[in-house]
């Protein structure tokens, strides 16, 4: 009797032991994916915000855990891919200290005001992590954000002593090796066998989302002149650019390149619309009445004093009708009258020449930033209800990117793609053309398997609350889109995610 | 103290669903060594759960059968296109049951039946690819059964019982693809009804047509656990009026156990050895919808679709008297799933399957069987999608390829006076 049962047991132990149900071909089995010619076992990113899984304003954990290069190397998992290490923050409110003082802001979060309309709003909080606590590098994820091309090459941009001077990048400064210690030298130390390579859109970005107000330093390749909201000069982009890639390939790596998108594909510079003002007829003729003076006597004149030509003249023409209006705006390529009108014959007051000096009214060729949002048709002085900003107070030109201003950055981006595409190919390297792709989700978007994604602000799903960085759904399409240019070039077969499993905008409300 | 261990036994009854639906046909080690045919078989108090009508054929006054099985099953999910992978994580099921008849008359037979004749038991990984449909379900449902088995005359009787039901629901899942707290854990619902009641009936006859071949029929009518006031918790939900899910509220709904009708046959030869053939149709046409209806006002209510078929069972199995101490059975099943294409939820991830089984009776003196069995049940690699998920009015399937197996050992006890 005994023996029987001892015979069932083992019987029983040898049938649990091979139990699970296992498929014919597992897509965790070795070579059900296909690497094709690359290496995926250790994987490098190198760029900016938008690889480092900054969204909303902030970088915190959860945005981390949805970079692109995250998602893409829990897929390059199934191809023989290895670990791949992030500079974690500490916590999801996305703000940074320095020594205990909060440095850079806490992330937005969907909140619903008390009338119950969503919109979003700072997230509520203490951040934790400090820059001068974060454990150093490097990590295979090496965007840093706010890097421009050439940041990733310059010595000292981790050097914590030179962050409040602005000569150094916190988020560098947290996971530098050293004081000297250079972006790409950190990365480079890796030994990566694959590299992906997303740097330049700074180069631009910075100098739109400041409304055009640094310089366009085409020309120019003194770095060292150069302010943080300027155009690099493509030929600097080129030189650093090539070299970053030089350095990447000399140990054999392979990778993919990705060229920089253009701007005006982003919410941050779509949302608001440019006629956003709203006047009754009985309003704007009054207001029109207001500048009476200016469209009939002072920019005719001037224009007939040889001081501005007769098209500048037409182009500043104020004129409000019924209805939704462009607003008046300050515009720096102007020639200014400040000083002019307030002089023989004109005689204004410095205040009133001021106003005037740049002034016109913002056209359909204009973009209006997001964060104008909450400045336009308010009214900054309590004492006086009818300074009205966009009607009788101009726009600051930090909220608006004017058409020649738009066509700076056009430039200098065509440029740089041109580098990047010249690189890729002469490399033989993987580029992915996120131009394109953007261009592509701003007009029509993109079908996923529960809706369309697109770049409209808080409902489109792409884009974060900042309106410039990539939703976890919007930077799993970005990596599934690189895994595409990966797939192709290297024969690989490396699947890719559904990007309806990923999320898009956070919300919460502060307090309670 | 032996009731201490009978108690702490009971305690872990988790039927694991192995077979359609969640049906668990494990209702007695003699027949289910036999493919789970016993329809017409006469040789013990399983008749009970398989044809009460037989019960008064058995040759002894008092027949006593206690058995639990062991049921070990395996699900694995993957999805080619985007390369994830899951595996259940289920406990080990040990459905019991018990069965004792007492021949009061020639012509009157009395018994009763304890059983778990429905039940599932899957557990995923949290937060898996398709945990927005379930991360884990624990069903269970015990029958109680008292019996009556009358005879009309050596050819031919009847039999039949009234059901008692006693049955639980234990369910979680995520509320969407995506939804989660600021800390990015999922938000999450989960559904318990501790203890739901219904009732039941049983009738059956059966026909001895020559010493050697018999013929059964029983049917088992369909029961409708209503489940109500149950307890609905909801977790990880962002603090925003634009998601109001209360942290509690109570939940309605009703799950269905369908009826069966079973016929079959036994026969006879060559003096040891018994042929039984059963054929089982499970009426799962009932369960039209899983849907949960929230008392909260601010939680829509949950519909899911299931459109369940009726699905039928074809059971095979062999008896052979080897010797004065053992008997020797075998069987083979084909059960039909009642899931229909495109509505393969992997809460009850089961398409066809085979099922083997094998096992023996030890006499040991006169009144005491031991009986075993074992059944691996197999299912092939599935390529399925459930399609009635919505995000916004718009269907997102789940879908990706499903490989299940279980391994069942099972023993038992008869005891003859």
């Amino acid at each position: 009797m005994k023996n029987y049962i001892k015979i069932l047991i083992a019987i029983a132990a040898v049938g649990f032991v091979s139990c699970e149900a296992d498929f014919e071909n597992a897509v965790t089995d070795e070579g059900f994916y296909s690497s094709g010619t690359a290496n995926f076992s250790n994987y490098v990113a190198l760029g900016n915000s938008l690889t480092s899984g900054y969204a909303d304003g902030g970088l915190y954990i959860t945005g981390q855990n949805n970079s692109y290069p995250n998602i893409m190397a829990g897929q390059f998992a199934l191809v023989g891919g290895g670990e791949f290490t992030q500079p974690l923050m500490s916590d999801n409110i996305g703000g940074l200290l320095l020594g205990g003082v909060q440095i850079t802001s806490n992330r937005f979060v969907l909140g619903v005001d008390a009338n119950g309309n969503p919109g979003p709003v700072r997230l509520e909080g203490t951040p934790t992590t400090d820059v001068l606590t974060s454990a150093p590098g490097p990590y295979n994820n090496m965007g840093v954000v706010g890097a421009k091309s050439f940041h990733l090459s310059a010595p000292g941009y981790g050097n914590a002593a030179g962050i409040l001077s602005g000569a150094a990048n916190p988020y560098y400064a947290r996971i530098a090796t050293s004081a000297s210690s250079t972006v790409l030298e950190d990365a480079l130390s890796l030994d990566a066998t694959f590299f992906s390579l997303w740097i330049g859109n700074n180069d631009v970005l910075s100098y739109a989302t400041s409304g055009g107000s640094g310089v366009d330093q085409t020309g120019n390749l003194d770095l060292s002149t150069y302010g943080s909201n300027d155009i690099t000069d493509p030929n600097v982009f080129g030189a650093v650019y090539s070299a970053q890639v030089a350095a990447l390939v000399a140990g054999g790596a392979k990778g993919v390149l990705i060229n920089i998108p253009d701007v005006s594909s982003i919410p941050y510079f779509t949302t608001v619309p440019g006629p956003a003002i709203p006047l009754d007829a009985a309003t704007a003729s009054a207001v029109n009445a207001q500048f009476a003076a200016y469209n009939t006597q002072i920019l005719p004149g001037l224009a007939g004093l040889g001081i501005i030509t007769p098209e500048e003249a037409d182009s500043r023409i104020v004129s409000f009708s019924a209805g939704q209006n462009y607003p008046i705006i300050t515009d720096n390529d102007l020639t200014d009258m400040s000083g002019i009108l307030q002089g023989q014959p004109f005689n204004l007051p410095p205040a009133t020449a001021g106003l005037l000096g740049q002034l016109r009214q913002a056209n359909s060729g204009d973009l209006t930033l997001l964060t104008a949002a909450s400045v336009l048709g308010s009214t900054p002085d309590p004492s006086n209800p009818q300074l009205v900003v966009g009607v009788s107070i101009p726009v600051s030109n930090e909220y608006i990117l004017t058409s020649s201003e738009q066509s700076k950055i056009a430039t200098a981006t065509a440029a740089y793609n041109v580098t990047i595409n010249a690189l890729a190919s002469a490399n033989d390297l993987a580029i992915w053309d996120s131009n394109s792709a953007f261009d592509v989700i701003s007009s029509i978007g993109v079908p996923y398997d529960g809706g369309v994604l697109t770049a409209a602000f808080v409902t489109g799903g792409a884009f974060s609350l900042d309106g410039v960085h990539g939703s976890p759904r919007g930077y799993a399409y970005i990596a599934n889109s690189v895994i595409d240019a990966i797939n192709s070039k290297y024969d690989a077969t490396i699947p890719k995610v559904a990007i309806g499993d990923y999320g898009t905008v956070q919300v919460t409300n502060n307090g309670g | 103290m032996k009731k201490i261990k009978l108690l702490a036994v009971i305690s872990l009854i988790t039927a694991v669903s192995y077979a359609g639906g969640y049906r668990v046909a494990l209702q007695g080690q003699k027949s289910l060594a036999m493919g789970h045919a016993g329809v017409a078989v006469v040789n013990s108090s399983e008749l009970v759960f398989f044809n009460p009508a037989g019960l008064v054929y058995l040759e002894n006054k008092l027949n006593i059968s206690v058995g639990v099985s062991g049921v070990f099953s395996n699900v694995s999910y993957q999805n080619e296109s985007t390369g994830a992978s899951a595996m259940t994580n289920s406990a080990t099921g040990t459905p019991l049951y018990l069965y004792a008849s007492y021949k009061a008359t020639d012509w009157l037979a009395l018994g009763v039946g304890v059983y778990t004749p429905f039940g599932s038991g899957v557990s995923y990984e949290d937060d898996w690819a398709g945990s927005h449909l379930v991360n884990n379900i624990d069903l269970q449902a015990i029958y109680i059964q008292p019996t009556v088995s009358v005879k009309v005359n050596e050819n031919f009787s009847f039999g039949g019982g009234f059901i008692f039901v006693n049955g639980s629901v234990g369910f979680n899942r995520n509320l969407n693809r995506t939804l989660t707290d600021l800390e990015g854990n999922r938000s999450e619902v989960t559904l318990d009804a501790p203890s739901v009641s219904a009732t039941g009936w049983t009738l059956s006859a059966m026909f001895n047509i020559t010493e050697q071949l018999r013929v059964g029929t029983t049917y088992r009518s369909e029961i409708i656990m209503e489940a109500r006031d149950g307890d609905a918790t909801f977790e990880n939900v962002p603090n925003s009026p634009l998601t109001p899910f209360p942290s509690a509220t109570t939940f309605n709904a009703d799950l269905p156990l369908p009826a069966e009708w079973t016929v079959g046959l036994s026969y006879e030869f060559c003096d040891k050895w018994l042929f039984a053939f059963d054929f089982n149709n499970t009426y799962w046409d009932v369960y039209e919808s899983l849907d949960i209806d929230f008392a909260d006002p601010n939680v829509p209510d949950s519909v899911n679709s299931r459109n369940y078929n009726t699905s039928a069972t074809y059971r095979f199995g062999l008896q052979y008297d080897a010797t004065e101490m053992f008997t020797l059975r075998t069987g083979y099943y084909f059960d039909e799933s009642p899931v229909q294409s495109g509505l393969f939820s992997p809460e009850t991830p089961r398409n066809d399957s085979s099922g083997y089984t094998a096992g023996f009776t030890f006499n040991v003196g006169q009144r005491f069987e031991i009986d075993a069995s074992f059944l691996y049940l197999h299912f092939k690699e599935v390529n399925e999608s459930y399609d009635a998920y919505y995000e916004n009015g718009q269907s997102v399937p789940f879908a990706g390829k499903y490989k299940s197996n279980a391994f069942i050992p099972g023993l038992g006890i008869t005891y003859k006076m």
